[in-house]
């Protein structure tokens, strides 16, 4: 499936480096992302929201999030030139770009390990 | 080859790259260290040392540019490569990274090959300096190492050579420190009879090489100079020794002074040093003191030549000798100062005392630099009572001194050609403890009466040559011809001791087989010991009690007293 928001090439090369850690990955980059997200919203000055969406860039980009790395390049951009006219309707496209991707990264938790994750809670 | 695992630190705040990151680190064969933010990271590496960084440019707390230069500050010469995470594209963002020490850069998405690739070429560069800075300081080692060993063979011959009297009141001299090390060496000694052997001498090379042949060189010099040899035994004793015992392609170059105060002349042997000079103060006029010798060290003992000019001099005159330094020294251009140059400073020069300041200047002003293998030495003759030698020591105890005893030598042609007798008698007498206090006097009459015997009696010469500079020259040069030619004759030498008032009385007699000479009239001449000639019979009558002759001159008497020793 041609898929224009997760690069599955980039998924199978990081659960062949990753192995049995590859759904922690996964679970650490959503957990990570949320976090961004909130501290995207709260950011009150431009340096702050260029800071945080550039290692939002970065992350996605690592996991194959294609779309949502290139949303944010745009966010860095934008704070970089001062430019925050507007700025609301990118986050919110950032936070539907998000709503998309977790439920794909959820299932290929699923998929890689239904069971070893919980066993290694122990 | 197996890169060796390295212990690598990884900075990044964002958990998932940072969880990525190591396990690719790890995989390919790495131990891994992890920070969050930049303190931590200065932190992990404070404490355990990784040999490479990755580093998040972007991070909070401390960023990725702080971080790096802490660290690097922290590894100080050690090379630890940091290699920035960044999707940083704009230049001016990638030079902030490279301003703080940052030795390359790694974009995400993370690509293992090229990770791979950088922490591979990283490793090499980090091992290339490990080996440069291990290298350099095994040089500096090296080089204390060998400095100290200058130091110490340094303080070993200073201690030989200040033994001499370099520091007698008619020597200046100038020489690096070091010249040792560059091959130069100067000597100066007292004889018994307060004559003074001023050697200076560069021997082949630099360095310790240089330097070895100078130990055993000084101790020729002064253990036969202390001794009474004279210029030719001594040079025949440096010649075979170094001969023996250096390599073929080592000698040394040396002039060999003897500057006589009593008689006001000086002997000089120069074998491959530039020209001295002999500084008439009178007439200005300088005599050059030309090399006629191979070095020493090159031949063999049969076929060295011993052979010395005498030169007359007047109190105050001076001799100069220089080493190669002083004209072999180039200019830019390769042009040598050369012995001309050298010679319009001598015509410039108005006060002799500043001789040397000027040559020095001159060599600078012609080099563009100074240079420090220039030695330069300049011996004046002083009048005889301006110079006290240094009293002689002995170190037995004196509980067996021979007091009553005579003994007669007479030494043939084939002897007097080439053995100097002095010496062993002087040594002879100097057992006797009540002569050592005239041990000064004792030589220079007992030389004198061996010389006249010699010179007059045996070989027949006339004194009244040596009444000016020129035929004092023609003087010596018929000695030496007559010397080699000599087929027989004689000189006998008496000595009688015999103690007397609880001290006692040295009675020598010289007889020879000469012709003689007209006693009266020599007797009739004033006691001065001004002229060039007859200086011998004046200064034996100064020096000795009783001096007489008989025999029409062929044979002289000399009496030495002395008193209770306390």
């Amino acid at each position: 499936m041609a898929d224009t928001h997760l690069d599955r090439d980039v998924l199978s090369a990081l659960q062949e480096v990753m192995e049995d850690e590859y759904p922690m990955l996964l679970d650490t980059f959503l957990a990570d992302s949320a976090e961004r997200l909130v501290l995207l919203h709260k950011a009150e000055d431009a340096a702050l929201l260029m800071n945080t969406a550039h290692s939002f860039k970065g992350s996605s980009s690592n996991m194959g999030a294609v779309r949502l790395a290139e949303l944010c390049h745009e966010l860095e951009q934008r704070a970089k030139n001062k430019n925050l006219s507007g700025i609301e309707k990118l986050l919110g496209e950032i936070d539907g770009e998000f709503a998309i991707v977790r439920p794909l990264y959820e299932a290929e938790r699923q998929r890689s390990s239904p069971t070893e994750a919980t066993v290694r809670r122990f | 080859m197996p890169l060796e695992p390295l212990m690598i630190l990884i900075a990044e705040d964002s958990a998932a790259d940072r969880m990525l990151l190591s396990s690719i680190v790890r995989r390919q064969g790495h131990e891994v260290l992890t920070a969050a933010n930049g303190a931590e990271a200065v932190e992990a590496f404070r404490q355990q040392r990784p040999q490479l960084v990755l580093m998040d440019a972007m991070m909070p707390v401390m960023d990725g540019f702080e971080a790096a230069r802490q660290i690097k500050a922290l590894a100080g010469e050690t090379l630890v490569p940091i290699i920035f995470l960044t999707s940083l594209t704009e230049s001016e963002a990638l030079a902030r990274c490279l301003e703080a020490g940052g030795d390359d850069f790694l974009a995400k998405p993370y690509n293992q090959v090229i990770l791979a690739a950088k922490i591979k070429a990283m490793d090499r560069l980090r091992r290339l300096q490990a080996t440069v800075l291990e290298q350099r300081d095994q040089i500096a080692r090296h080089h204390d190492y060998l400095l100290n060993e200058q130091r110490v063979a340094k303080a070993v011959f200073d201690k030989v050579a200040h033994s001499g009297c370099l520091n007698a009141p008619n020597i200046r001299y100038l020489q690096s420190p070091y010249a040792l090390f560059n091959g130069d060496l100067l000597l100066a000694a007292f004889t018994p009879a307060g004559d003074m052997h001023v050697l200076l001498g560069d021997f082949t090379g630099h360095g310790l090489p240089a330097a070895v042949g100078a130990m055993p060189l000084a101790e020729v010099f002064y253990g036969m100079t202390a001794k009474g040899y004279g210029l030719s035994e001594t040079l025949r004793e440096m010649n075979a020794k170094l001969k023996r015992i250096l390599p073929v392609d080592m000698f040394c170059c040396a002039t060999l002074l003897c500057l006589s105060f009593q008689r006001r002349s000086v002997e000089v042997w120069n074998g491959g040093m530039p020209d001295g000079y002999l500084h008439n103060i009178a007439s200005g006029e300088r005599t050059p003191l030309t090399a006629r010798h191979l070095p020493l060290g090159v031949l063999s003992p049969q076929t060295f030549d011993d052979r010395t000019e005498v030169f007359p001099m007047a109190v105050g005159d001076r001799v100069f000798l220089l080493s190669d330094g002083v004209i072999d020294t180039c200019d830019a251009k390769e042009q040598l100062f050369g012995v001309e140059r050298l010679q319009q400073v001598f015509a410039a020069n108005r006060q002799p005392d500043r001789l040397f300041e000027e040559i020095e200047q001159a060599l600078q002003d012609f080099r563009g630099e100074a240079r420090d293998d220039v030695s330069m030495v300049e011996v004046s003759l002083l009048e005889a009572a301006q110079l006290i030698p240094p009293p002689l020591v002995y170190s037995d105890s004196g509980q067996s001194c021979p007091l009553d005893w005579s003994v007669n030598f007479e030494f043939r042609a084939a002897t007097l050609k080439r053995f100097n007798p002095l010496p062993y008698l002087l040594q002879l007498l100097l057992e006797v403890h009540g002569l050592r206090a005239q041990s000064g006097a004792l030589y220079s009459v007992l030389a004198e009466l061996y010389s006249n015997a010699l010179e007059h009696g045996v070989l027949g010469l006339d004194s009244s040559l040596k009444r000016d500079a020129s035929g004092f020259t023609r003087y010596y040069q018929q000695r030496n011809a007559r010397l080699d030619e000599l087929q027989d004759g004689y000189v006998r030498v008496h000595l009688q001791v015999a103690p007397k008032d609880g001290g006692g009385c040295l009675t020598i007699r010289v007889e020879d087989s000469g012709k003689g000479f007209d006693v009266e009239r020599v007797m009739a001449r004033p006691v001065d010991g001004i002229r060039l000639s007859g200086r011998g019979v004046s200064l034996i009558r100064q020096l000795s009690r009783n001096a007489s002759w008989s025999d029409e001159g062929r044979s002289a008497r000399v009496e030495f007293f002395w008193e209770a020793l306390a």
